[in-house]
């Protein structure tokens, strides 16, 4: 069940990715449509945060090309805005809310500039919308996990971007704020924005998603929620394990082959 | 030349004796310690202890008033252990992270020990002349006594070692399991800690504060590239560090002027960087090798893959076959393709003649293996991974070579040994 | 004259060291630091080889490629041959600090570094060591002139750059996401310190420069909420320490930077201590709520 849609915001084609030479995704082909909240499932190890990476060009990609509103990644990088998992960074960090908030601004500002007063108007608006306004001085570490989670979903709403990705911004988050958050995304959904995220959670699929994109290693479907999330793609996902492909992966990564030969 | 060389290892001098020996010993002995605390991640640890020790030796001479090297290595031992704990105690307590601890503890203490020390050397006492060696080392200038010490320590080292090697090797490895299985690991790692600041408290005085690290770090790191496994590695670490023992000793010799201490370092890092590029396996070298192997494999199988490809044209396998014909059906470098062709048929699976080249029966068994596999993993993509039939020859390209017989077998079985890949070509067995 | 041009030349030195020491320390790069300031040493050595006192510049300019070298080392050792962090610093500094001895006891006597030198600076020299012009003008004493230098480079350079390198320090895979290469200032900044070491070489020393790279702006990093205001704290108590050094060295007769290096440990077992008191009393902190 892999549905593939016209001008979508999203397109990956033929996506092949490894770490020392060793593939962990392997031939992705995707689309997802403009306005969707996709969620990216699948077991651990699955590949889900590498996916999202790898569009980000965060990890290089070994076959294959990303296309976002069909354009390479580095023409259309403003339109398009980033939440990493929150333990990526070290919260301990000397930095306010605020401070955090405002990166979002940098790309915008550019180099050498410094930040206008719209940038903080940004920042706070960016606050009010995640509920956090009253908590702008306060230090990133005095936040609960739930509060750093809006704090990185801030950050992301001040670029202004018109796709984002997020990875897994429900882990460890309390039930208050992941309701928040679901709702911020369905209004985004609805100014058109489109929202990709790497999820955990089965039960809340159906809700929380209009796209679904399942994953182990290859993609088993990418579709409609009401079409692709079926008890039997599931059980592909996370039970047939494909030992076969893991095991020439192995393979590849012992002989150190290349994942593609050069043409 | 030859006649220094004699000399030196004929051993007739005292004092040779006494330097090499002296060498060997803390040599191996802070080699032995270092794979031990390079497999826990703790490498720089030896680093803070060599810099922590200073001012226990200043402390012990102020209090003591002498240069006993046993009431020396006493002090040095405490504030040694001390800098451990510091570092520990900042990490566990604050959110400062295990790097700056360590920085901080290391210029902190040495900060401490360079100003007791300048503070004895200008206080006008006879007697703290030499003090000063413990910054440099002084391996050229062991004497006796400090040997006798050296000897003590070393086999107190190496019998610790030898006595809770499965212990040590346990909670480098995996210490929660070591927990679990009711090692003592908090008594273990304090036994570990304590022999560490040993060998540094007696390395420290042939090679100095700054290259210690070096004999406990570098040999680890070196005998890594050729073992995974801990009993090996000990024994190579060892024989990396007496052999950079002996060397340094022998250059100080020759050239007097020349230091012990940065030349058994500097030896010991050239084996470092040997290791690194020509170990097995793992060297850079190798690996580069192994690319150039896999590459005419490569190189090879493509090849032959063309005959046969020409061969289900024209329905004839072993017609013989034109360079420009071959070169149709898939493009090679033109040094490439007359490479790989005289290796076919040196290897006897094609034949040449008169300019022109044909299969033998092993070059088509060959030949028709990775067809097959490239159609059989074309196949399984489309299949199992739900792949595009137009996406998946590339990824095919390549699995062809990985594939090894036993998961041939089973890609067979696992797709009832198919007639017809997903573009309707047929699938060749045997 | 001299008490004054010796504590400047320290607080000059805590500065630089301060403002660069919070950056290296949230990166978690304290021990690459410790690193090139040993690496540099066969760079020194050639620099006094090659030229005379007024190629300060050019010395400078070698020591940052030294500097960004050993990073580039560093980092090779463990990409490539999959030499876990820790071990691959530890080779590679000895190593490289090893090469400069042997070439300082090779040409021992041809050039006035001596090992002592290497280790713990003679900042007391300063003072007598001016930079001459042509004419026969003293300009001032050299170490001074270099530090001031080096300072208004690494102003020139984090200024302009604060939140590149705020941010790529903080989160640098969100960096690279909005198009912020984490590589470059990496890179800068690592020509910074290297720079900063062998403009306070002759001053106070390999390792104790590592003492003003690493314990102030650790001492700021535990009181403080704001990198800007761990920055500026980390230069209060970094010339704090310059100046107590100073006086404890004359007092009882001893290594100034030795003694600098001791002040600013006692600075953070004081905050450190401050810290903990406060910790086991929680009273005065203010609630966090939830909402």
């Amino acid at each position: 069940m892999i549905e593939q849609v016209q001008n979508p915001a999203l397109e990956i084609h033929d996506l092949t990715v490894s770490y020392d030479k060793k593939p962990v995704l392997w031939g992705i082909d995707l689309s997802v449509p403009k306005g969707a909240i996709a969620g990216i499932v699948g077991p651990n190890g699955a590949g889900k945060s590498t996916l999202i990476k790898s569009v980000m060009g965060l990890v290089p990609l070994s076959s294959g090309y990303v296309k976002i509103f069909d354009e390479e990644l580095n023409t259309v990088r403003k339109r398009v805005s980033y939440v990493p998992q929150r333990e990526s960074v070290d919260w301990d960090f000397p930095a306010s809310v605020l401070d955090v908030v405002m990166m979002g601004r940098y790309s915008k500002v550019g180099l050498m500039r410094r930040l206008r007063k719209a940038d903080l108007e940004a920042a706070r608006y960016a606050l009010q919308q995640v509920g956090m306004e009253k908590f702008e001085k306060r230090q990133i570490s005095q936040l609960s996990g739930g509060q750093q989670q809006r704090v990185f979903l801030a950050r992301a709403l001040t670029q202004q971007a018109d796709i984002y990705f997020m990875d897994e911004p429900f882990a460890g988050v309390d039930a208050a704020t992941e309701k928040a958050i679901i709702q911020l995304l369905k209004e985004m959904a609805s100014q058109g924005k489109t929202v990709i995220v790497v999820h955990h959670d089965l039960q809340s699929v159906a809700t929380y998603f209009d796209w679904i994109i399942m994953l182990n290693l290859r993609l088993v479907a990418s579709g409609p929620t009401e079409k692709a999330f079926s008890q039997e793609l599931l059980e592909e996902t996370y039970g047939g394990k494909l030992t076969l492909l893991t095991e020439v992966g192995e393979l590849m990564k012992k002989g150190q082959y290349p994942t593609r030969e050069k043409q | 030349m030859k006649e220094v060389f004699i000399e030196f290892f004929g051993m007739q001098n005292p004092n040779v004796r006494y330097v090499v020996l002296g060498s060997v010993l803390l040599s191996i002995s802070s080699a032995i310690v270092g794979c031990f605390t390079f497999l826990k991640k703790k490498a720089l640890v030896g680093d803070v202890v060599s810099h922590a020790v200073l001012p226990g030796i200043c402390l012990s001479f102020i209090v003591t008033g002498t240069k006993d090297p046993f009431m020396l290595i006493i002090g040095a031992f405490i504030t040694g252990w001390l800098s451990i704990l510091v570092m520990d105690y900042i990490v566990q307590n604050s959110k400062i992270k295990e790097d700056t601890a360590t920085g901080l503890a290391l210029s902190v203490f040495f900060g401490i020990g360079i100003l007791l020390l300048t503070v004895i050397q200008h206080s006008g006492n006879a007697a703290q002349s030499g003090l000063d060696s413990f910054l440099f080392g002084k391996a050229a200038a062991l004497i006796g006594k400090d040997l006798l010490a050296f000897g003590l320590i070393a086999i107190v080292i190496l019998a610790t070692v030898f006595l809770f090697y499965k212990e040590f090797k346990l909670i480098c490895f995996d210490p929660d399991y070591a927990e679990a299985i009711g090692v003592p690991v908090k008594k273990m790692e304090m036994l570990l800690t304590s022999i560490t600041v040993m060998a540094v408290v007696t390395g420290i005085q042939a090679v100095g504060v700054v290259l210690m690290a070096a004999m406990l770090i570098t040999p680890a790191a070196a005998a890594r590239f050729w073992s995974d496994r801990l009993s090996f590695m000990l024994v190579l670490a060892s024989i990396f560090a007496a052999l950079s023992g002996v060397s340094g000793a022998f250059i100080s010799y020759t050239t007097p002027s020349m230091p012990t201490g940065p030349w058994i370092v500097m030896v010991l890092s050239l084996i470092a960087v040997f290791s690194f590029f020509f170990a097995p396996g793992k060297g850079i070298i190798i690996k580069l090798l192994k690319r150039r192997k896999i590459q005419m494999q490569l190189l090879e199988e493509n090849l032959l893959k063309s005959f046969y490809k020409i061969g289900e044209i024209t329905e004839d396998f072993k017609a013989a076959r034109s360079n420009a014909e071959l070169k149709e059906v898939r493009r090679f470098s033109s040094g490439q393709f007359r490479e790989g062709l005289n290796r076919l048929a040196k290897q006897g699976f094609i034949k040449r003649n008169n300019g022109t080249w044909s299969l033998t029966a092993e070059g088509l068994q060959k030949g028709r293996r990775v067809v097959r596999l490239h159609r059989l993993w074309e196949l399984y993509l489309t299949k199992y991974l739900r792949i595009a039939p137009d996406h998946v020859h590339e990824d095919a390209e390549t699995i062809e070579h990985v594939i090894t017989p036993e998961l041939e077998a089973r890609l067979e079985k696992l797709l009832e040994y198919p007639d017809e890949d997903p573009h309707s070509s047929n699938i060749p067995y045997n | 004259m001299n008490d004054l041009i010796i504590i400047v030349t320290g607080s000059l030195v805590a500065i630089c060291c301060g403002i660069l020491g919070c950056f290296l320390i949230l990166r978690k790069m304290a021990m690459v630091s410790d690193a090139i300031s040993h690496a540099v040493l066969p760079g020194i050595v050639i620099a006094f080889m090659l030229g005379s006192d007024l190629d300060s510049i050019w010395m400078l300019v070698g020591a940052g490629l030294v500097g960004v070298f050993t990073t580039f080392l560093i980092e090779f050792f463990h990409r490539q041959g999959k030499l876990q962090t820790d071990a691959s610093i530890g080779v590679t500094f000895t190593w490289l600090f090893a090469i400069g001895v042997i070439m300082v006891s090779y040409y021992a006597g041809d050039a006035h570094i001596d090992q002592d030198c290497v280790l713990y600076g003679e900042i007391a020299y300063v003072p007598i060591d001016p930079i001459i012009t042509d004419s026969g003008s003293v300009l001032g004493p050299k170490a001074l002139i270099v530090l001031s230098i080096v300072l208004l480079v690494i102003l020139a350079v984090i200024l302009p750059f604060y939140k590149e390198f705020f941010l790529t320090s903080f989160d640098p895979a969100y960096a690279a996401a909005i198009g912020i290469s984490a590589t470059i200032w990496h890179y800068l900044l690592m020509s910074l310190v290297s720079i900063t070491t062998v403009a306070s070489f002759e001053s106070v020393g390999a390792i104790l420069v590592v003492a003003f790279l690493i314990v102030p702006p650790a001492t700021a990093y535990l009181i403080t909420t704001r990198l800007h205001h761990m920055i500026g704290l980390s230069c209060v108590f970094g010339i704090l320490a310059a100046i107590l050094g100073y006086y404890i060295a004359y007092w009882i007769d001893g290594s100034i930077a030795g003694a600098m290096a001791t002040v600013a440990g006692l600075n953070f077992g004081f905050v450190f201590g401050w810290t903990q008191i406060k910790k086991a009393r929680p009273v005065t902190s203010p609630p966090i709520s939830q909402d």
